[in-house]
């Protein structure tokens, strides 16, 4: 029964049994596309809602302060890690960038541990592994959160060996902070967390989802196969590469659109290429570097982008060559 | 009363503000709200996730946009 409602298999049928009683086929192309569509944008929308509620609702019982305390007692390798992982957990919207950033390096926490958390927080964020998790399943999904991490773990790290220290605007390590308070939410507070971060992204991310969804459930009853598995698929090595260009000037909502590449995959483009797409959305964001041109020189900035990002084109073409 | 918002200039914090005002009103208080975008002054707070709430010199809220009830009640 549980498994019923998870797949969401009543829905998929719920959907072709209303557009037959209408007397649309399903069966055909028309019908198909609209049951596509109906069908996708149901799924996705009520599992963005539970899951960001829940997820949210975890978050709460981590904070940037927090994070902060439990990184400056860590060292060596093992902080890369630990600032990758944190950067999943940790509530922290991209806008605060560069107070985050002045706070760990004022705190003593090396650069590259910095940018470990930089890197993996954004990718890996609620709203992305819900949508993966809605279009392709829970291994891809499960596949791109450790991705996100290794990418961050390793960028991190190569930032730390590369010792771009000096990159860092010289205000930076002048600002004294005042101590923070670490407060615990009631679980009142944390269901108003939730609620708002639902609402926060919910609001953020529909629009670009039905359009997402629309052009999905089109290339879904009409493109070609052939045309496009041969210019976009596992074989056409530009492929990771385009997908990671075109997502730096987008914003993160662009994530949305993925559900285009759920119908792209079916007509034979590599998931490797999907994933890639999405990491850049929110990895590298145009609106990201420019906040973060306070706090670093532009040197750093070419250097993170060009780490993440070629990070980036390699965990795209992994994927490509394994699924 | 001395109240500031504090935030890099994010939709959140113009929302904290927002309600910083109606919450103000709703309680018949009057009090100057500030809002504090320059960095090295936020650091100062020990903030590091926007926006948060200031309320004479105390930081209440940290990194989430609080509902107006919730600061009628900060108000008191």
């Amino acid at each position: 029964m549980l498994k019923y409602i998870f797949s969401f298999a009543w829905l998929d049928q719920g959907t072709t049994w209303i557009l037959n009683r209408i007397g649309v086929d399903t069966g055909e192309r028309f019908g198909g596309s609209i049951h596509f569509f109906i069908y996708d944008t149901i799924k996705i929308l009520i599992l963005l809602s539970m899951m960001v509620f829940i997820i949210s609702y975890m978050r709460s019982y981590f904070s940037v302060e927090r994070t902060k305390k439990i990184l400056e007692k860590l060292g060596g390798f093992k902080a890369h890690v630990a600032a990758s992982l944190l950067g999943i957990v940790t509530p922290f919207c991209s806008c605060s960038s560069v107070p985050l950033f002045i706070g760990f390096i004022e705190g003593g926490i090396p650069l590259g541990v910095t940018f470990s958390f930089l890197i993996t927080s954004p990718i890996v964020n609620e709203a992305a592994f819900v949508i993966l998790l809605g279009t392709f399943g829970l291994k891809i999904a499960g596949y791109y959160v450790v991705s996100g991490v290794v990418l961050g773990v390793i960028g991190g790290y190569i930032i730390h060996i590369l010792k771009l220290e000096r990159y860092v605007e010289e205000y930076v390590y002048q600002i004294k902070m005042g101590d923070s308070v670490i407060k615990s939410l009631s679980r009142r507070e944390r269901i108003e967390f939730a609620k708002s971060n639902v609402k926060d992204i919910v609001g953020r991310i529909w629009k670009y989802l039905l359009v997402g969804i629309g052009i999905g459930a089109l290339i879904h009853g009409w493109a070609p196969e052939e045309v496009l598995s041969k210019y976009a698929g596992p074989e056409n090595p530009f492929a990771v590469l385009f997908a990671t260009i075109i997502a730096i000037p987008l914003y993160s909502n662009a994530m949305g659109t993925i559900p285009i590449a759920e119908a792209l995959i079916n007509k034979g483009v590599g998931m490797g290429t999907a994933m890639a797409f999405m990491m850049a959305t929110t990895a590298l964001s145009l609106p990201e570097m420019i906040l973060l041109r306070k706090v670093i020189k532009p040197k750093l900035i070419t250097m993170f982008t060009g780490i993440t990002g070629v990070g980036i084109i390699i965990v795209g073409y992994l994927f490509n060559m394994i699924i | 009363m001395e109240i500031k918002v504090l935030g890099t200039g994010c939709k959140k914090c113009d929302d904290l503000y927002n309600n910083v005002i109606k919450a103000l009103s709703q309680a018949d208080k009057d009090a100057e709200v500030e809002k504090v975008e320059d960095i090295v002054s936020i650091m100062s707070f020990g903030v590091m996730s926007s926006p948060a709430l200031v309320i004479d010199g105390e930081v209440l809220i940290v990194g989430r946009v609080a509902q107006v009830e919730e600061i009628v009640n900060l108000l008191k």
